[in-house]
């Protein structure tokens, strides 16, 4: 049961959720409305229109949810963000089956889950890493992303296996690759008084303490980067300020521009599975060019599935996309 | 190792380089049968294995004239593609432990037991200047020179030159009175016994001497060494010791105006990754224009000298892959073809010769190269 | 006798080129398929159409059979020779013999691979590419062309087979012709407008002569390609979604995709759509057309464009895909067949509904590819199943599957592409009466003593 809390919205005078939108024109008096018509359980045009950017979760500074509001309206009204092959295939992609068993490859804490991102493996090797066990699978996956697709339901029905599996083997305290599983394991699971019994543990916690102990081996970057922040980065920012102190640490400018921290766009990779093309183009052309104009020289991510949307434009425009973890690799390299 | 031969599904990837441009199989080059390809020597050594086929006198050559380049492991797309030359190898082990081996892989080997050299020969036939070099007896480097280096002309030849860029970087070095083979060759015969014998002399051996580090001339005894020698010693092929040794400006080369063609040896590139080191080389001689033949680095074309056949010599013929890689040599109008391996020097200059090339093209090694504009 | 025959052809291609050895006799007795060996007599190489007039008189005399093979990539066993006889490997005629860039014709000799023509062309004329189908890079031009094979231009300009603008033949009689403009002028560029004799050749799997030199259409290459995935539920709607596509006439290529595994494809099937352009702003215009064309399936949420990760992008813009020839190691096993089926394609719903059934029926896994002909003038519908070779079970399971899909084929009213002489007498006994005699005058007429590829089209009246 999602716990939202309409007395918050009722003294709520800006409606942030709404107004702040960047791929709806909604004004307070239209925000006033459209909200109680959410609260009320009706239609809206909130629900066919919004991208699923998860951002309102964000902008609401009353600690509601009006994104997974919204998800759950979706749900109940049978309306599809995306076409229904799209949503099936998603849905396929992590149906956990018999011949599935979880692999924990004998891993002991600390412990790292990758989830769906077996490709990543190879990635998280060397100092940085050292001591690091990791985890692999569908058994692992958060489920998080059928917010896309209005398949709230689930993540609900799959998750208590997933934090099942992760207890099961005695873990106390998990690191997660993708800010998507953390945000599960955080907001969401708060937001539906789902219980974990395990304390999840931020990659950017982990980078930045790591890099703390190897602190003498790091030689500053010394590079000018725009970094993409990622829909679920929105569910808790408050884990944010370990990436500025990254950023500082291995000597890199978070560049100012104008879509970046609360107003920062998506990458469009699921707008462009919502099949709106011309949306997609625009978005990823306005937040490229703002790169440009504050003179980036790398676009950093943390979302696997934003670098696989965003890195062929950013690449087009002489800027050099990187994964996070692979730019504090480089500043502990010993090589130029 | 389990042979998964069925796996095999004979389409052919492998008898190509990553561009397609012509065959590089060399056995499949040469013959032209299926048989002879990747492909059709696995469905082959399964036909054996099943019992469907008896030991034959042809089967012998196609399954020894493999030469072990792994052009196939590079390019065949299935997941199992690293373990084809094992495969290979294996069969080559079971026709050994029955004694079916053709005669001159026999001999080969007896020969190796019998002398320390694949041809038989008497140690008075090693090269003459080898009773002037320094033994080893704990200096920085042992230069392991192996059997085309003590015994063969050109091997000799390119020894020497490297020996001579040595002292003059003044590098303190030594060689060893009387080397154990290194054993590549029987590795990739598939004699696996004698090949654990030869290991385990050369480790006692340097152990014995308070060897740290160990250069060798030819990439096949590098590839064999890093094998079993890698984790105690450090092994470097000569190349990159020059290398290095530019670098730091331990050797200053002056000019060589000419046009010079890289021919990469199999044991260094495709076994061993290594493609850069000797181009950097080439490139540190002011002067000297590098130009690249249509199959290069991974996909380097094979002289055909591996895994024994550089004294067997199953592929001759009008379209030897040493007769066919010096007229790619050719095309790119080199006038130099410089080559880092010891076989591939013998191999490559001999095809010169056949296809009447001399004054056209040269063969030279690298360190021959070098040595030349060494001030 | 045998002896006799072997001297004979040691005179004509030289000792190396001749093989009577058991080793040779048994990797061309097979091909990668699953039909039964048979054992030839000898491979032969020849170099030169000479010598492949002087193998063929030679035949004619001593009544030898002569089976002409390429890379033997057929799957269909093709090249099996079923009566023995004498397999000709064609792939030391292997020069590419003239290029003409303003004609945008090549003319290659019969042994000249897939891989080695895109290499030439790339190097030589980057702005000219021919239609390159998904096989191995091994396969031969000429063979597939013989079959009617397809290529990633097809949904342009239709099969492989169409794009022909010149043969140079060695009769079964050992008369070498050339047919279409190179039989009167210097010039490949054409066939017609001379009767059309070059039916006579294409898609008879060598029983009426072989094919020595080919003349062949080259097409513009532009500097781009990309490619999207659109994903459907409703095979129905696959069916208009094609029609609305090939009316665009902006893709290269369209293809289809539908299996099991993994399992993000399950219960749904894909369209690979193909566009090209010289330039980024030209690639776009294509792609907003091909998305406004199947703008009514979308906003019914019928369809959509699937997000493509990059290595999954960079795997169906390889240039032949290896991923389908990876469709061989599935079980492990090193081994697929696949029924082709060219069908009409509002037929893909039956032939989807079919190919579900009969793996289901025969407890086996498939997959499915396909690939639109011409403006959605029919399509190639593979009906694929693979199998482990060392495992008699899966092989059961996949020879069944695959002669059902054959008859499923022929039932709903579509020919079997490449079809094994099983298939074909499937196919003569289903036919016209009056064509299948008239294919049996031609084959008496061309090929009296019967000697080329015996066993296939072999029409019994």
């Amino acid at each position: 049961m999602l716990q939202f809390n309409k007395s918050l919205c009722e003294n709520c005078y800006t409606y942030d959720c709404l107004t702040k939108c960047q791929y709806m024109e909604i004004d307070v008096e239209t925000a006033s409305e459209e909200i109680k018509r959410l609260i009320n359980g009706e239609d809206s045009f909130v629900l066919h229109n919004c991208v699923t950017c998860y951002a309102c979760e964000e902008y609401c500074k009353k600690g509601n949810h009006p994104f997974y509001l919204i998800t759950d309206l979706q749900e109940k009204k049978g309306i599809l963000p995306a076409p229904k092959p799209i949503v099936k295939q998603w849905i396929n992609l992590a149906i956990p089956t018999k011949k599935d068993i979880p692999h924990f490859y004998g891993a002991e804490e600390p412990v790292i889950s990758l989830c769906l991102f077996p490709e990543y493996v190879k990635t998280l090797q060397g100092k940085l890493f050292e001591g690091l066990s990791l985890v692999v699978g569908r058994y692992f996956f958060c489920q998080l992303v059928y917010l896309h697709f209005g398949k709230p339901s689930l993540i609900r029905e799959r998750l208590p296996k997933i934090i099942e599996n992760i207890a099961n083997h005695g873990f106390k305290e998990v690191i997660f690759f993708h800010d998507e599983c953390y945000s599960t394991f955080t907001s969401y699971a708060n937001a539906y008084g789902i219980d974990v019994p395990f304390r999840p543990i931020h990659f950017f916690e982990y980078l930045y303490n790591r890099l703390k102990e190897l602190k003498g081996e790091i030689r500053p970057l010394n590079v000018k980067i725009a970094y993409q922040r990622n829909c679920s980065t929105r569910l808790t920012p408050e884990k944010e300020h370990y990436l500025d102190k990254i950023f500082d640490l291995i000597g890199v400018e978070r560049v100012e521009r104008k879509y970046d921290r609360e107003n920062a766009l998506c990458c469009g990779g699921i707008i462009r599975a919502l099949q709106k093309y011309d949306l997609f183009v625009d978005v990823q052309k306005r937040n490229v060019e703002d790169m440009i104009k504050a003179k980036a020289e790398y676009c950093v991510f943390n979302c696997p599935a934003c670098y696989s949307s965003l890195s062929e434009r950013v690449t087009k425009a002489g800027i050099k996309p990187i994964m996070l973890h692979e730019l504090c690799k480089l500043a502990l390299s010993k090589e130029g | 190792m389990m042979l998964e031969l069925h796996r095999c599904f004979r389409c052919g990837w492998c008898k190509y380089p990553s561009g397609f441009e012509d065959y590089n199989c060399p056995s499949y080059a040469r013959f032209r049968f299926e048989s002879y390809s990747p492909g059709g020597r696995l469905w082959l050594m399964r036909g054996w294995l099943n019992g469907e086929l008896d030991w034959s006198d042809r089967l012998s050559q196609i399954i020894f004239s493999c030469v072990a380049c792994k052009n196939c492991v590079e390019n065949c797309r299935m997941d199992f593609r690293e373990e084809i030359l094992d495969w290979i190898i294996s069969a080559r082990s079971k026709a050994v432990e029955r004694g079916l081996v053709p005669p001159k892989v026999r001999d080969f080997l007896e020969n190796l037991m019998k002398y320390g050299n694949p041809w038989g020969l008497p140690k008075s036939k090693q090269a003459s200047w080898l009773g002037e070099m320094e033994r080893f007896s704990g200096q920085d480097f042992l230069v392991y020179l192996g059997c085309e280096c003590r015994y063969e002309e050109r091997g000799t030849e390119m020894a020497w030159n490297v020996i001579e860029i040595l002292k003059k970087a003044g590098i303190s070095f030594g060689v060893l009175d009387d080397e154990s083979c290194d054993g590549n060759e029987v590795l990739m015969l598939g004699e696996r016994g004698l090949f654990e014998e030869l290991a385990s002399k050369n480790l006692q051996k340097f152990r014995e001497l308070g060897v740290k580090r160990i250069v060798t001339i030819s990439p096949h005894a590098y590839n064999a060494m890093k094998k079993y020698a890698g984790i105690k010693f450090e092994i470097m092929h000569f190349t990159q010791l020059l290398l290095d040794l530019i670098r730091k400006g331990k050797l200053s080369l002056s000019k060589l105006d000419s046009t010079v063609t890289y021919h990469d040896p199999c044991f260094l590139g495709r076994h061993n990754r290594i493609y850069e080191d000797p181009r950097k080389i080439l490139r540190a001689v002011s002067g000297l224009k590098l130009v690249e033949m249509r199959m290069n680095r991974e996909n380097a074309f094979c002289c055909g000298g591996g895994s024994g056949n550089f004294v067997f010599d199953f592929l001759s013929g009008s379209d030897s892959p040493a007769r066919l890689r010096i007229r790619e040599a050719l095309d790119t109008n080199a006038e130099i073809l410089a080559v880092a391996c010891p076989i591939c020097k013998a191999m490559l200059e001999d095809a010169t010769k056949t296809e009447g090339l001399e004054g056209k093209i040269e063969v030279r090694d690298i360190a021959e190269i070098v040595l030349s504009s060494a001030k | 006798m045998k002896e006799e025959i072997y001297k004979a052809l040691i005179e004509i291609v030289g000792e190396e080129f001749v093989s009577n050895k058991k080793e040779e006799l048994y990797i061309y007795s097979r091909d990668s398929g699953l039909s039964d060996p048979s054992f030839p007599d000898f491979v032969v190489m020849p170099k030169t159409v000479e010598e492949v007039q002087k193998i063929v008189q030679l035949a004619n005399r001593e009544k030898i059979p002569v089976v002409p093979a390429g890379a033997s990539l057929t799957l269909s066993g093709l090249t099996i020779p079923h009566k023995r006889g004498i397999v000709l490997d064609m792939r030391r005629m292997d020069r590419i013999l003239e290029l003409n860039r303003r004609g945008r014709y090549v003319v290659i000799e019969a042994g000249v691979t897939q891989g080695k023509l895109q290499s030439f062309l790339e190097k030589n004329c980057p702005d000219l590419c021919h239609s390159l189908p998904e096989a191995p890079p091994s396969a031969t031009v000429v063979g597939n062309i013989l079959i009617h094979g397809q290529g990633n231009l097809t949904q342009s300009y239709g099969f492989n087979s169409s794009m022909v603008t010149g043969l140079e033949v060695v009769l079964p009689t050992g008369q070498i012709c050339r047919i279409g403009s190179c039989s009167l002028s210097p010039y490949w560029f054409s066939i017609e407008p001379l009767p059309y004799l070059a039916g006579l050749f294409l898609g008879w799997f060598g029983t009426t002569g072989i094919v020595t030199k080919l003349g062949l259409k080259l097409f513009p290459k532009k500097k781009l390609r990309d490619v999207e995935l659109f994903v459907l539920e409703d095979p129905n709607l696959l069916v208009e979604a094609i029609y609305r596509i090939t009316h665009t006439e902006m893709a290269e290529d369209v293809t289809t995709i539908a299996q099991p595994y993994p399992l993000m494809y399950r219960g749904t099937i894909m369209i690979g759509i193909y566009i090209t352009g010289d330039t980024e702003e030209e690639l776009e215009f294509k792609r907003r057309i091909i998305w406004e064309s199947l703008s009514e399936l979308i906003k019914a949420k019928e369809g959509g464009f699937m997000a493509l990760m990059p290595e999954m992008k960079k795997g169906l813009l390889e240039k032949p895909m290896s991923g389908l020839t990876r469709t061989a190691d599935i079980l492990k096993g090193g081994g697929f067949v696949y029924c082709g089926a060219i069908i009409p394609v509002e037929k893909f719903p039956d032939a989807l509904r079919k190919l579900v059934e009969i793996a289901e029926k025969n407890d086996t896994t498939y997959a499915h590819s396909g690939r639109v002909i011409g403006r959605g003038h029919c399509m190639m519908f593979a009906f694929a199943f693979p199998f482990n070779r060392n495992d008699s079970e899966s092989i059961k399971k996949a020879k069944k599957a695959l002669r059902e899909s054959y008859a499923a084929t022929l039932e709903i009213g579509g020919v079997p592409w490449k079809p094994g002489v099983e298939e074909q007498d499937m196919i003569l006994e289903k036919m016209d009466r009056g064509t299948v005699e008239l294919m049996g005058r031609i084959r008496g007429l061309l090929d009296p003593n019967g000697i080329m590829n015996p066993g296939n089209w072999e029409v019994r009246l």
